[in-house]
């Protein structure tokens, strides 16, 4: 491989930054770590480097994951390699105080071990500047409710891949109506089985196909969100 | 060498109907959402006595036992990871009495779940620890008294892989399913050609193959032509949920009518299906249907697509994965690097 060798280091700003989004689409994470410290080493703002370099990157890996190019094996490392990127940019982006786009909770529901989509929400919701608190599988509406309470977040998001455990999402929700919260957060779900009919009769605020949907989705809502509280 | 009761009832038949759902079926019974369907083969076991006679009356030649989720990954949820033997033994030996009693052969397959977890480097599962799972569910579903292993809603080629093996180490034999619920592919991007020639290359090879659950009808007989498209020798298995789920008054509901999955039986046999059955939303009624439907329809022609569509509904996405470049990334490449 030694002939066509790409030498990061020698490549122009933006030529760095597409190499970096071939990169990320390949899951190369030592190439991505490189970059990101090269693009710091520049002069970049974390800021930048996160959303131009790495955000972009994985919109692209989340696109074609929702057209069904790819699959979740190469969004796993995808996912694996803008991981450490963030690694390198997460103390940076708070030590410079870079805007934040949102916080989120996110967990798979009771009895439901399932959490390759969820996680792969986390991490596509990381890329796209979001703090991402994740609850891990098989929580309870306890432990969701006492991350609501600790965490604070804009959304809620919730998963579940088994018909026998999509239910419980319903029991978080009427938890969450019963103790009159349910109106300061944005729940998301999503997984295998749901689908939109399904997320309204349960009183979520929207299904998400997939993580690029989702990401996209929480954009929107927070959006909304933050327009109705100033106006 | 004496054969297995499968493979005796399919030398003797043209098609055999397997079960519908477990999962929507105890629903209906009173299960709570996020509790181990497993519990009931010890807490209920009237319950699975009659989630399993249900079946058999509505004409099923092949049911599944309650262990879908009874290996120690998932069991591991509910602090159960050390029932697994207990728990696959119960469920197996219940169904193996509901066969028994039935005044027919009523083969009992030993159902085997994924175990959740992601394979190496993605994840953390090997597949010395995904065998060693498979293979303690499977003698304990041996010890219970099953036909045969059903290993079902499979999503990686490993987890498949490791399954087939666990059989041979429990001198099993067994049949396998994945399920194809993502633009037409498993969730980790398998096509159903891909599955089938799989299959063949299998050191333990099961009896039958073929997608179980997904997304709806439609979709599953989509799945099965890509099958039928490879020519496979071996015996197709198609299960198909009973439509889309939808939320009624507290409860999981199938908008598939017994009707339309009498339609989809007859057009699953009609693609060379020798085991039909249902998946989630798939009641008694449904199967007494789907069975009234495959015993009064002359067969047909190999259905096509448009057959498909129109008796069943739309497809989910518009391809079914499989093709020359859907796996490529369409956008233009910088240069590739090791």
């Amino acid at each position: 491989m030694a002939d066509d060798e790409i030498i990061l280091a020698d490549l122009s700003d933006d030529e760095l930054v597409m190499q970096m989004h071939d990169d990320l689409y390949d899951g190369l994470k030592e190439e991505i770590e490189e970059g990101v410290n090269l693009l710091i080493s520049r002069g970049w703002t974390p800021y930048d480097t996160l959303t131009k370099a790495l955000v972009a990157g994985m919109t692209i890996v989340g696109a074609d994951f929702r057209d069904g190019i790819l699959f979740v094996p190469e969004v796993l490392l995808a996912a694996n390699a803008m991981k450490g990127g963030m690694f390198i940019l997460k103390p940076l982006l708070i030590a410079t105080g870079a805007p934040r786009m949102g916080k989120m909770v996110i967990g798979t529901v009771k009895g439901d071990i399932h959490d390759i989509g969820k996680n792969l929400v986390g991490m596509m919701m990381e890329g796209a500047g979001f703090e991402v608190r994740d609850l891990g599988i098989n929580n309870s509406v306890e432990k969701y409710l006492a991350a609501l309470e600790e965490e604070k977040p804009d959304i809620l998001g919730m998963s579940a891949l088994l018909t026998t455990t999509m239910p419980y999402m319903k029991v978080v929700i009427d938890t969450m109506k019963e103790k009159g919260m349910r109106e300061d957060y944005i729940v998301l779900v999503g997984g295998a089985p749901l689908n939109e009919e399904f997320s309204k009769a349960i009183g979520a605020d929207a299904y998400c196909r997939d993580a690029a949907v989702a990401v996209e989705t929480a954009k929107a809502l927070v959006l909304r969100k933050h327009n109705q509280l100033t106006a | 060498m004496s054969q297995d009761a499968l493979s005796k009832l399919l030398a003797s038949r043209d098609w055999l109907m397997a079960d519908g759902a477990t999962g929507t079926n105890l629903f209906n019974m009173g299960l709570e959402s996020g509790e181990p369907p497993e519990f009931w083969n010890t807490d209920k076991p009237d319950n699975i006595r009659s989630l399993y006679r249900n079946a058999v009356n509505a004409g099923s030649d092949i049911f599944l036992t309650n262990t879908f989720g009874g290996n120690a990954s998932r069991l591991k949820l509910h602090a159960a990871q050390g029932r697994v033997r207990e728990l696959n033994r119960v469920g197996a030996a219940l169904g193996r009495e509901i066969a028994d009693a039935s005044g027919r052969v009523v083969v009992v397959a030993g159902s085997v779940g994924p175990t959740g977890e992601i394979f190496e480097p993605m994840g953390t599962l090997t597949h010395r620890v995904a065998v060693e799972m498979f293979h303690e569910q499977a003698e304990g579903l041996k010890d219970g008294g099953v036909d045969v292993l059903w290993v079902e809603t499979m999503s990686a080629p490993e987890e498949y892989a490791a399954a087939a093996e666990a059989a041979a180490l429990a001198g099993m034999p067994w049949c396998g399913t994945m399920s194809f619920d993502t633009a037409g592919r498993t969730m980790m991007g398998m096509t159903s050609s891909a599955m089938a020639e799989m299959v063949e290359k299998l050191a333990n090879p099961p009896i039958a193959f073929g997608a179980n659950c997904g997304v709806g009808a439609s979709d599953l007989m989509r799945t099965v032509l890509g099958f039928a498209a490879i020519g496979s020798a071996r015996p197709l298995i198609a299960k198909g949920n009973a439509g889309i789920p939808k939320y009624h008054d507290g409860h999981i509901h199938y908008d598939g009518t017994p009707e339309l999955m009498g339609e989809y039986a007859v057009l699953a046999r009609d693609a060379g299906v020798r085991i039909i059955g249902g998946c989630c939303g798939t009641m008694p009624e449904h199967l007494a249907a789907m069975r009234k439907a495959l015993e009064n329809t002359p067969k047909g022609p190999l259905p096509t697509p448009e057959d498909i569509t129109a008796k069943l509904g739309a497809f989910s996405s518009a391809s079914d994965g499989t093709g020359d470049t859907s796996g490529d990334p369409k956008r233009e490449r910088r240069n590739r690097r090791g």
